[in-house]
């Protein structure tokens, strides 16, 4: 199976390979996977509390080239969107951007996990912030 | 010497043909075309002893007293399929059981889960955490209805030699025939089926700087003569056991593949031990958390199986494929989408499986290649864990077992 040139290029080129502190303010993590399975993600999002945009994406991810792959494309996309908008991005926009293949498609499932449980997490520590700006 | 790409370590799943072997094939395709069943013309008489040279060049180099022991197949499936599926039709009467182990390779595998179906009863005993089989376990597996005891001679994924004498001791004195699965150990490893008692014997000739689709089974014809029901009917050809037209150009090609194999095996494996140790030293004197899977002194030669913690194998291959060709027990790269079973047998976690490479090398690898391929190696790991959340857990002192991980 040959890989499309955006995964290599994912792979070899990962966007945003870092992690910021979990308890930074504005920072909401999402943890996903499992070791046994072969693939687990940790997706990180910092939002500005003052915009509300994502203003950096950070991502670990232990699994194949298709998987690091998403999680990469996955932190690119997340910046510079709301909360909101972010929730909209859907694995198969990733499946498509990337050219998986059917057995990857898993790969693409589990970066759309990594990004809902990171805003979920955002939104468990920031909940009050939010309402504050949305308000305003 | 200037390095070649991309470097082929993955000598397991197949080899070059040796250029020797090429040489003596290529007549028969051409001017020597026979067919060896033509008993009336000197274009059949011809074919016939170019058969009969390579079934002796292989009796040799397997220790078989007569090389009319010697029945040619299409390869490993084929010769594994006729021995269990024949041995098991043949003495049905006698007893439905059988005994394997858990790490046999698909072929052996799938034929015993076909059998299952059928009405048979298989063991599969389990090895210990080196991949050796505790010949006790097999003992004590065997019951009045055991009718074949089948066990890989080394294994594939990660080398792992059994004491085949010893089971074929335990098989003669029980009167219960014995398969050997000697694909991955045959031209490597010294095989003699008199010494190892083995009454039916699997081998391949592309393993062993042959040609593909061509194979062998031993069928042992004195103490005691076993019989095997064939799987393919037709013009009775290898004794009725195996019909069909034989491909002389490949069978002579295993001829010679295997008679290169017996004047070369000691130094070249000797060779090719020394080189697999230079690169597992590097490896592992590089790499922290990283696993030689296998026995550490009963395996083949020219075999090294490492799982690199907090990796995943597929994302290690990518990072070397454009160099060098390599295999992993990954998922991601099996047919069928789980972790090598192999490593998963030695009592690894699924983890390690799945982070499990394998590098097999072979008559043409060079010192240089070894060297390139260890220091690309670990380049990748240590790369890939700078981006793995589990090594960063890992170093922040988190026992990844304690993490409630949500899986798909």
């Amino acid at each position: 199976m040959a890989y499309s040139e955006k995964v290599v290029d994912h792979y070899n080129n990962p966007r945003n390979v870092g992690s910021f502190g979990k308890d930074t303010p504005g920072v909401g993590t999402g943890l996903v996977g499992a070791p046994e399975c072969g693939d687990v993600m940790k997706l990180q999002i910092k939002v500005n509390l003052d915009t509300g945009l994502i203003e950096d994406a950070k991502f670990k991810t232990f699994g194949c080239g298709s998987a690091i792959a998403s999680s990469s494309l996955a932190t690119e996309w997340l910046k510079g969107k709301t909360v909101d908008e972010a929730a909209k991005i859907k694995n198969t926009d990733i499946v498509n951007e990337l050219k998986l293949p059917p057995v990857k498609i898993h790969c693409s499932v589990l970066a759309e996990d990594a990004i809902k449980a990171a805003l979920a997490d955002y939104r468990d520590k920031h909940a009050p912030a939010d309402a504050r700006a949305s308000s305003e | 010497m200037a390095l070649k790409f991309p470097i082929f370590m993955d000598a397991q799943s197949t080899t070059p043909v040796d250029p020797r072997v090429v040489e003596a094939m290529i007549p028969y395709f051409t001017e020597k075309f026979g067919h060896p069943a033509s008993r009336n013309h000197s274009f059949g008489w011809e074919a016939e002893t170019a058969v009969d040279r390579a079934r002796e060049q292989i009796a040799r180099i397997i220790g078989a007293r007569d090389p009319k022991e010697v029945i040619f197949t299409s390869g490993g499936t084929e010769s594994i399929n006729l021995a269990v599926k024949g041995v098991a039709e043949m003495y049905r009467e006698k007893g439905n059981h059988i005994v394997t182990t858990a790490i046999e390779q698909r072929a052996s595998l799938d034929v015993c889960k076909r059998l299952e179906r059928q009405g048979y009863e298989i063991t599969y005993v389990p090895v210990q955490p080196d991949g050796l089989v505790d010949v006790e376990t097999i003992r004590q597996a065997i019951t009045d209805k055991t009718i074949l005891i089948s066990v890989m001679f080394a294994n594939n994924e990660v080398g792992t030699i059994q004491d085949m004498p010893a089971i074929g001791r335990l098989a003669k004195e029980k009167g219960i025939i014995f398969h050997a699965d000697a694909t991955q150990a045959l031209g490597k490893i010294p095989v003699n089926v008199e010494t190892a008692g083995i009454d039916l014997l699997s081998c391949t000739a592309h393993l062993i700087y042959g040609p593909k689709g061509v194979g062998a089974l031993y069928v042992r014809r004195k103490a005691p003569r076993v019989r095997i029901a064939p799987l393919i009917d037709g013009g009775g050809h290898e004794r009725g056991m195996r019909s069909g037209t034989l491909p002389v150009p490949l069978i002579v090609g295993f001829g010679r593949a295997a008679e290169i194999c017996g004047e070369v095996m000691s130094e070249e494996g000797a060779r090719l031990a020394k080189l697999r140790d230079r690169l597992q030293d590097m490896i592992l004197s590089n790499v922290d958390e990283a696993y030689l899977n296998g026995h550490p002194e009963r395996r083949l030669p020219h075999n090294l199986n490492i799982s690199f913690a907090y990796v995943e194998g597929e994302s290690v291959l990518m990072g070397l494929n454009k160099e060098s060709a390599l295999s992993s027990g990954s998922a991601c790269t099996s047919s069928t989408l789980e972790p090598s079973y192999v490593i998963g047998a030695l009592g690894a976690s699924a983890e390690l499986a799945h982070s499990s490479i394998r590098f097999s090398l072979h008559r043409f690898t060079t010192e240089e290649e070894v060297e390139h391929v260890g220091a690309r190696t670990i380049e990748v790991v240590k790369r890939l864990r700078e981006m793995s959340p589990l090594y960063e857990l890992a170093k922040e002192g988190v026992d990844l077992k304690s993490i409630r991980w949500k899986a798909e």
